[in-house]
C-alpha cells in the first residue's frame, strides 16, 4: 500500500476503521532499566530465512530469526499485496531494524540484542495468534529477554 | 500487533511497537506505542537512512521508561524524501503496450516471457547492487517457469492443474505471482538514485506491463469462481487496493 492518504478514500476509511478485537484493559509490566535490557525484536511482515516455508494463507506461528543469520538473506512472504514492499528490497532494516538495534547496545542505549527475533504473517487475525503469542512470551522469558519491540509492515 | 502486545504483556514480557495505524493504537490500547506517519510497509521510515531509522527505534525504545500507560507517543517527523517530487522516475526498460488479446495462450506466455528477458539484466544489476539481496525465490521457481502456468490460468481458469505437486493451484499462483513482482519490481528499481513510490511502481507494473494485465484478467474471473481458494486470494491477495480501479470488482 502507499501512504494512507494516498489510498482511494473508501479504502482508507475501510482499512482504518475495520472492526477491531477487544482486549480489556491494558495489561502492565515494568521493565528493568533501558540499558540494562536485552531486547527481541518481534515483526509482522511475514519475514523469514530464505530456507524457512513461506507463510500460507492462514498461517498463524512464526518463523525464528537468530542473531547470527545473514539478514540480507531474509525474505518476505506476507500475503497482503497492501503495502510498499520496495523500502525493504533496497534496506532490510526498513521493517527489520536489525542492524539499529545492534547500534543501540553498541552505544549503551539498551543493554544487548537477544540471540532470537521472530517473526509473524500480520494478514492472520492476532486472535488466531493468541495461543501462539502467549507460548512465545515462555520462550522469550528461556531466553532471558527482558523486552521487545514490536515492528507491524 | 497491537493485539500481540497485550497477549505478550500480560504473560509477563514488557512491550514497545511502532504503529503505522494510530487509529488501531488508540482503540487497542497496547502498554506502550510510537505512532509513525510513514507509508505502510516501512516502519522505520525510508531505506538507506541509518541515522532517521535508529531515531524511530530509539524513540520507540524509550517508552520503556514511561512510569505508567497506556503511553501512546507521536513520532515528530515525516519520512525523508516524503516531499521529494517524485516525478523522475521510470522504468529502465521500455515496454510494448501489454497484449490485448486475452484469449492467445501461446501469445501470452510468449510476451510474458520476453518482458522477463528485457527485465533480466536490471534485475541482476539491482540484486548486484544489493550485494546480491533479493526477495524473489518463495515459489521455488525460476522466472521463465511461470509465464505457461499464467497464462492458461487467463485462458482455461480455474481447470488449470497446479505445475507444483503438493501446493493446489491458489498457493503456487500466488506465490509464483509474488515471486514475478517482486522480480519486475526490483528491476524496475535497479538505479539507486531512484526514489520511487509504491504506487509510482504500481501504476507501472499494473498499467504498462502485459503481467499486470495478465494478474488483473486472473483476479477478475478469481472474483466470480467457485474455488474457495481463488475466490479467498482474489478479495484481499492479489492486486493492490491503489490498483483495485483496474478490475472489474474495484
Amino acid at each position: 500500500m502507499v501512504h494512507l492518504r494516498e489510498m482511494p478514500d473508501h479504502l482508507r476509511e475501510a482499512l482504518i476503521n475495520q472492526e477491531l478485537p477487544e482486549y480489556g484493559d491494558t495489561p502492565w509490566v515494568t521493565p528493568k532499566p533501558l540499558n540494562e535490557c536485552r531486547v527481541a525484536l518481534i515483526s509482522t511482515a511475514g519475514l523469514h530465512r530464505r530456507e524457512d516455508p513461506p507463510f500460507t494463507p492462514g498461517s498463524a506461528d512464526y518463523r525464528i530469526i537468530p542473531d547470527d543469520y545473514d539478514m540480507d538473506q531474509l525474505v518476505m512472504s506476507h500475503l497482503s499485496t497492501n503495502f510498499d514492499r520496495s523500502g525493504f528490497y533496497q534496506d532490510v532494516n526498513t521493517s527489520f531494524p536489525f542492524d539499529r538495534l545492534s547500534e543501540l547496545a553498541d552505544e549503551g542505549v539498551i543493554g544487548s540484542v537477544a540471540s532470537r527475533h521472530y517473526s509473524f504473517m500480520g494478514a492472520t487475525p492476532p486472535t488466531v495468534m493468541e495461543p501462539i503469542a502467549r507460548d512465545l512470551a515462555n520462550v522469550l522469558k528461556a531466553d532471558n529477554v527482558d523486552a521487545v519491540v514490536l515492528v507491524p509492515v | 500487533m497491537s493485539g500481540l502486545a497485550h497477549y505478550l504483556e500480560d504473560e509477563g514480557i514488557p512491550t514497545t511497537l511502532i504503529a503505522l495505524i494510530r487509529k488501531h493504537a488508540e482503540e487497542i490500547k497496547p502498554p506502550r506505542a510510537l505512532a509513525v506517519p510513514f507509508e505502510l510497509g516501512r516502519p522505520l521510515g525510508a531505506p538507506n537512512e541509518p541515522d532517521f531509522q535508529r531515531r524511530v527505534l530509539q524513540n520507540c525504545l524509550e517508552l520503556l521508561e514511561e512510569e505508567s500507560g497506556p503511553a501512546l507517543a507521536d513520532f515528530p517527523d515525516d519520512a525523508p524524501g516524503a516531499d521529494v517530487d517524485q516525478e523522475g522516475w521510470a522504468c529502465p526498460v521500455n515496454f510494448a503496450a501489454p497484449v490485448a488479446d486475452m484469449s492467445d495462450e501461446e501469445l501470452l506466455t510468449q510476451t510474458l516471457l520476453q518482458e522477463i528477458s528485457l527485465l533480466k539484466p536490471w534485475y541482476e544489476e539491482s540484486k548486484q547492487t544489493r550485494g546480491g539481496r533479493t526477495n524473489y525465490g518463495i515459489s521455488g521457481k525460476a522466472p521463465e517457469e511461470i509465464p505457461a502456468f499464467f497464462a492458461s490460468l487467463v485462458v482455461n481458469r480455474e481447470d488449470t492443474a497446479s505445475p507444483v505437486e503438493d501446493r493446489p493451484a491458489p498457493l503456487a499462483f500466488k506465490q509464483m505471482a509474488d515471486d514475478l513482482r517482486y522480480y519486475y519490481i526490483e528491476a524496475a528499481i535497479a538505479r539507486p538514485d531512484a526514489r520511487v513510490s509504491d504506487l509510482e511502481i504500481g501504476n507501472w507494473l499494473w498499467g504498462e506491463t502485459t503481467l499486470g494485465k495478465v494478474l488483473v484478467e486472473i483476479r477478475d474471473w478469481a472474483m466470480e469462481s467457485e474455488n474457495k481458494g481463488f475466490k479467498a486470494l482474489a478479495t484481499t491477495a492479489m492486486v493492490p487496493t491503489h490498483q483495485r480501479h483496474r478490475t472489474k470488482h474495484g
